[in-house]
């Protein structure tokens, strides 16, 4: 089945971080993203690349890995209607993860300067996802406080 | 620079001045014979005078010579002939002189005319020559447009006066004397009033002529700055529009224009007002002869045959006086010029012409130590650079030069490669003052890198030979017309006091690149690119290119195979995805459906882009099948998604660039189209709008743009309409556009779409820059590798090496200073441009090329940071423009001190 643009507007809406923008928008944005596939075991990024794009998963699964002391530790998977590779592009900072394809899959790939001139043009959009976003950082936020408390329960 | 014109001219030309004053002497005997003769041929033959009687006869062209205080000799009788014949005779005699004083005139002017030519030659020549001859500092003064201004037009008059600079005045002074003294003659006061007016003339005139050179002096000062600010906004377009300046500098120039436009005007009104005192002066002579001579002739003191001979005289007079009086002007004017240009070229100290000496023999290796005593560098403001650093680097040695921002380091770097001269101290190289040693030796034993690597418009070859080029190494041999030619540049040359080191000659120093000439020179070369990661760049910029089969039919000639490589290689690699093929009988779902109806490259502008679907040929193959009407739909389509999408973006939004089918400006006038069009069918379109919409469907690739719009019916049908278009393509479209064929090179394409054949997918992620590694992957292990090269060396870098981005021209720039295989290679933070990571790979890879073949020079290498300074066997650190560390890695690493403190 060939995936067009129409398609790929429907999926974006299921990205909790698009679901709220208006369609119009979410067409050209993938209007001007690229859509690309990969194949099983192929990587999407690597870790300490400069990040210059997000990938919104349309359809298959990739894991996210990173290179620790003891190897590579898988940490996530990511799965269709998910977005990844956002943060590099959102703050400047190189990957923070190895992204690698572990089914065949097909990616819209966002390039970072179209994403963020989307943000300026359309103020509507950067509310929508820094609502996303600080909603993860609570979320985060709140497991670090569980953690921590965990970790002083351990260590008394 | 001489700082007289007169004297500067009189040095060079005296020859010929004395020569063309003498033919200018010459030359008077037959003007005045033909004043002469006209008096001759009316008294003579025509009144009859010597003819009164029928038959007689007179002598025609005796010779008489008088030598005074001797008497007359008579050596010819001449012809006797009658009067008709004493007519056509004299006439004939005339006509030869009117032919003999022309071809003086024509003597004269040419020779003058070449004198002032060379003249200008030389002048020229000698700026240019004294421009490579400035010490370095001298060009942070100066702006580069001003100076090739002064060069190129503020000399040029000086060409035009050189050869009137004393033969007019001898010639005119000559001619206004003769009237004058014609006119005392006659009548002793009317000459005297003639004198006297032309006193005046001689007075006023120039008096206020000097307000009028002052003025152009002004023009010429204004101009030259006029011509700096417009070369200064060329160079600094982007600085004016990243800070929104464009206005400011609108208001300069206008302002300077201003001011140039009043000074003008000035120049325009005295000039008139000048002309104006002058003919008035001219005219009032007469005046006066009439009034006083008429009153003498009225008391009988002058008789009225005198009077009119004098007004008659006088009309000789004001005609040379009034050129006498413009030469000087001209040669005031030029003067000033001169003085002036010789101004802007002098400098306090200027290399010795022997620092440059052609050198055409090998130059020994400097064999001992480059070193500083007491060094002090300032800046051009007087800024200390570097205080009393006495330092030095021994042959072999391997210096890394550390420091904080402004710790002098590159300083030393650059005063140690002679682009800026110590304050105080010395640097001493081959036993004597690096100064005075000979570019021969420092430009070819001592190699320079930095961040400002300056590339010269030419081809990437032209520019990383360029470090080579020394001097003429081959005598060329021409033959016939050539060889004729090239002896009359070398005469031209020589007279003119150029050069005549012949340009077309091999100038490559083969040798010192350790080649030994152009066959083996690319063995030499690659390994240099390889260190700085160029080749790659290279290799891209062969492959973008269009071949010329002729030139390199090595690499056409084998495309074919090199087809079946890559779709090999790609098999083997599980890639065939990568590359959708053109095949003859088959749609590209990745080529667009302009290339899929073509399925060739267009050639000329006949059927590319806008043309195509105006085409009358190309409509009639798709009116055939409907294709028309599907494409015209398709188009629709196409219009309407491009409208919705892109409609509410501002005109110069970066997103317009993946629309493909249109530009910004495009959009409203589809907009229009399709409210008209939208629901209708095809024939209620006229033919310009119909090729408006087909056109549109031409860029559409599927799985690029995604609208859903192909179906395999409409695929087929574009093939067969392919079929059509070739086999009734009329003769005149033949050279349009060359059929893509699986077994041929396509010339109009480039030489990477020759090798795919075909069109990368979209879908596959960095599809082209894969491809690329594979290309030159297959280029090398075909053996293609070099010529490939060869094509991207040819590649031309435009103004400065714009055309390149930073760091290639940074690559380029120390890929030049490697491949002289100096003996001290001074490298000052060349790679600046670079990212981290591949300035430490390029410092490693330049570190172990500089060391290939056994070679060993010293290297001394200005670090940006301390990291990289474990690669070298030495380490020197400044710090406030003093030297304060300086031992191994190792020393520095475990001491607490500067360098420790820039590690960290």
């Amino acid at each position: 089945m060939v995936m067009l643009l129409n398609d790929e507007v429907g999926m974006l809406r299921k990205v909790p971080l698009f679901s709220r923008v208006a369609p119009a928008k979410l067409k050209l944005l993938a209007f001007t993203s690229d859509r690309v596939s990969y194949s099983e075991g192929q990587t999407l990024f690597h870790q300490g690349d400069e990040g210059d794009a997000a990938y919104v998963v349309l359809s298959g699964k990739a894991d996210i890995i990173v290179d620790s002391a003891a190897g590579q530790i898988k940490v996530a998977e990511v799965e269709p209607n998910e977005i990844v590779g956002e943060i590099a592009i959102l703050c400047d900072v190189s990957r923070t993860a190895t992204v690698r394809a572990s089914t065949p899959l097909e990616a819209l790939r966002i390039r970072k300067d179209h994403f963020l001139r989307l943000l300026t043009e359309f103020p509507e959009m950067t509310v929508e996802i820094v609502k996303v976003l600080a909603d993860r950082l609570s979320h985060t936020t709140a497991e670090l406080t569980a953690a921590r408390s965990k970790a002083r329960q351990a260590n008394s | 620079m001489e700082r007289s014109l007169a004297r500067y001219i009189w040095t060079h030309t005296w020859r010929q001045q004395l020569w063309i004053l003498f033919v200018v002497a010459l030359s008077m005997i037959p003007y005045f014979m033909s004043f002469d003769l006209p008096k001759q041929i009316v008294n003579g033959p025509i009144q009859g005078q010597g003819f009164e009687t029928p038959g007689a006869t007179q002598p025609f062209l005796p010779i008489d010579i008088s030598v005074p205080f001797l008497g007359s000799f008579h050596l010819f009788d001449g012809f006797q002939l009658n009067r008709t014949q004493t007519l056509v005779a004299l006439s004939l005699v005339f006509l030869g002189l009117v032919i003999v004083n022309g071809v003086f005139k024509l003597y004269i002017n040419t020779y003058k005319g070449r004198l002032g030519e060379r003249m200008l030659r030389r002048i020229r020549f000698e700026l240019v020559d004294r421009v490579l001859r400035f010490p370095p500092g001298h060009f942070k003064r100066v702006k580069a447009a001003e100076v090739a201004t002064m060069i190129k037009d503020e000399v040029e008059p000086l060409g035009g006066f050189i050869g009137d600079a004393f033969v007019t005045p001898a010639q005119l002074g000559g001619q206004a004397l003769t009237a004058l003294i014609f006119i005392i003659l006659q009548s002793f006061w009317l000459g005297m009033i003639a004198a006297v007016i032309v006193g005046i003339q001689l007075v006023i005139i120039p008096q206020m002529r000097k307000r009028l050179i002052r003025l152009g002096r002004e023009r010429q000062l204004t101009a030259r700055a006029l011509s700096g600010r417009v070369g200064e906004i060329v160079d600094g377009i982007g600085a004016i529009h990243i800070n929104d300046t464009s206005n400011y500098e609108r208001a300069d120039i206008a302002d300077r224009l201003g001011t140039i436009f009043k000074i003008r005007y000035d120049l325009y009104q005295w000039k008139f007002l000048v002309k104006f005192i002058n003919n008035f002066l001219a005219q009032v002579t007469p005046f006066l002869f009439y009034l006083v001579g008429g009153w003498f002739a009225l008391q009988g003191r002058l008789d009225i045959g005198q009077l009119v001979a004098v007004i008659n005289a006088y009309k000789d007079l004001p005609g040379p006086l009034k050129e006498l009086i413009d030469w000087d002007q001209n040669r005031q004017d030029v003067q000033v010029k001169y003085a002036q240009v010789v101004e802007q070229f002098t400098a306090d100290t200027i290399l010795d012409p022997k620092l440059q000496t052609l050198t055409i023999e090998p130059v020994k290796p400097i064999g001992d130590a480059l070193s500083t005593v007491n060094l002090s560098l300032t800046d051009d403001g007087g800024a200390k650079l570097l205080d009393r650093v006495t330092v030095q680097i021994n042959p072999g040695e391997k210096v890394a030069v550390v420091g904080t921002a402004a710790s002098g380091a590159e300083a030393l770097a650059e005063a140690l490669s002679r682009l800026i001269w110590p304050e105080s101290g010395r640097i001493t190289a081959c036993g004597s003052d690096l100064l005075d040693v000979p570019e021969a030796v420092t430009g070819r034993r001592i190699a320079y890198a930095s961040s400002e690597a300056y590339l010269f418009q030419g081809s990437l070859r032209d520019n990383l030979l360029y470090g080579l080029k020394h001097a003429p190494l081959k005598e060329v041999t021409y033959e016939g017309a050539k060889a004729a030619q090239r002896r009359w540049a070398i005469g031209e040359a020589i007279s003119a006091g150029n050069p005549y080191y012949d340009v077309n000659s091999d100038w490559i120093d083969y040798a010192s690149a350790g080649a030994t000439g152009p066959a083996d020179l690319y063995h030499a070369i690659r390994p240099v690119l390889d260190a700085v990661v160029l080749s790659h760049d290279i290799l891209d910029l062969g492959l973008r290119s269009r071949v010329e089969p002729a030139l390199h039919p090595e690499i056409t000639g084998r495309i074919v195979e090199l087809r079946e490589a890559l779709r090999k290689r790609l098999d083997e690699e599980g890639l065939s995805a990568l590359v959708a093929s053109f095949e003859p009988g088959a749609y590209n779902m990745q080529a667009t459906v302009g290339e899929n109806l073509l399925f060739g490259a267009a050639n000329g502008s006949e059927l590319t882009g806008k043309e195509l679907a105006g085409n009358a040929y190309f409509r009639s193959i798709l009116i055939q099948d409907g294709l028309a009407e599907e494409l015209y739909g398709m188009g629709l389509q196409i219009a309407d998604q491009a409208i919705e999408l892109f409609a509410d973006l501002p005109p110069d939004h970066p997103f317009f660039q993946q629309l493909a089918f249109m530009t910004a400006e495009d959009i409203p006038e589809y907009t229009q189209l399709l409210q008209r069009l939208r629901g209708r069918p095809i024939d209620a379109a006229s033919d310009d709008e119909r090729a408006k919409i087909i056109k549109l469907s031409f860029a559409y690739i599927e799985p690029r743009h995604r609208f859903g719009l192909l179906t395999q019916e409409l695929m087929d049908k574009i093939v067969t309409a392919r079929q059509r278009f070739y086999d009734g393509l009329p003769k005149e479209l033949e050279r349009a556009i060359e059929r893509y064929d699986p077994q041929k090179y396509t010339t109009a394409a480039t030489l990477m779409d020759n090798v795919l054949f075909g069109r990368i997918a979209h879908n596959q992620p960095d599809g082209p820059e894969r491809i690329r590694s594979l290309v030159r992957e297959l280029l090398d292990t075909l053996g293609l590798h070099d010529e490939v090269l060869d094509i991207g060396l040819d590649f031309n870098v435009g103004v400065g090496g714009r055309r390149l981005t930073g760091a290639q021209r940074q690559k380029l720039d120390v890929a030049r200073a490697l491949l002289k295989r100096a003996d001290f290679l001074i490298f000052n933070r060349p790679l600046s441009a670079l990212d981290q990571r591949s300035q430490d790979v390029v410092t490693k890879n330049v570190l172990e090329e500089a060391k290939r073949d056994g070679r060993d020079p010293a290297i001394l290498w200005v670090l940006p940071n301390p990291h990289l300074a474990n690669l070298f066997e030495r380490v020197i650190v400044f710090h406030a423009g003093e030297l304060v560390e300086d031992g191994t890695h190792e020393t520095l690493a475990t001491k607490n001190g500067t360098f420790t403190r820039l590690l960290a």
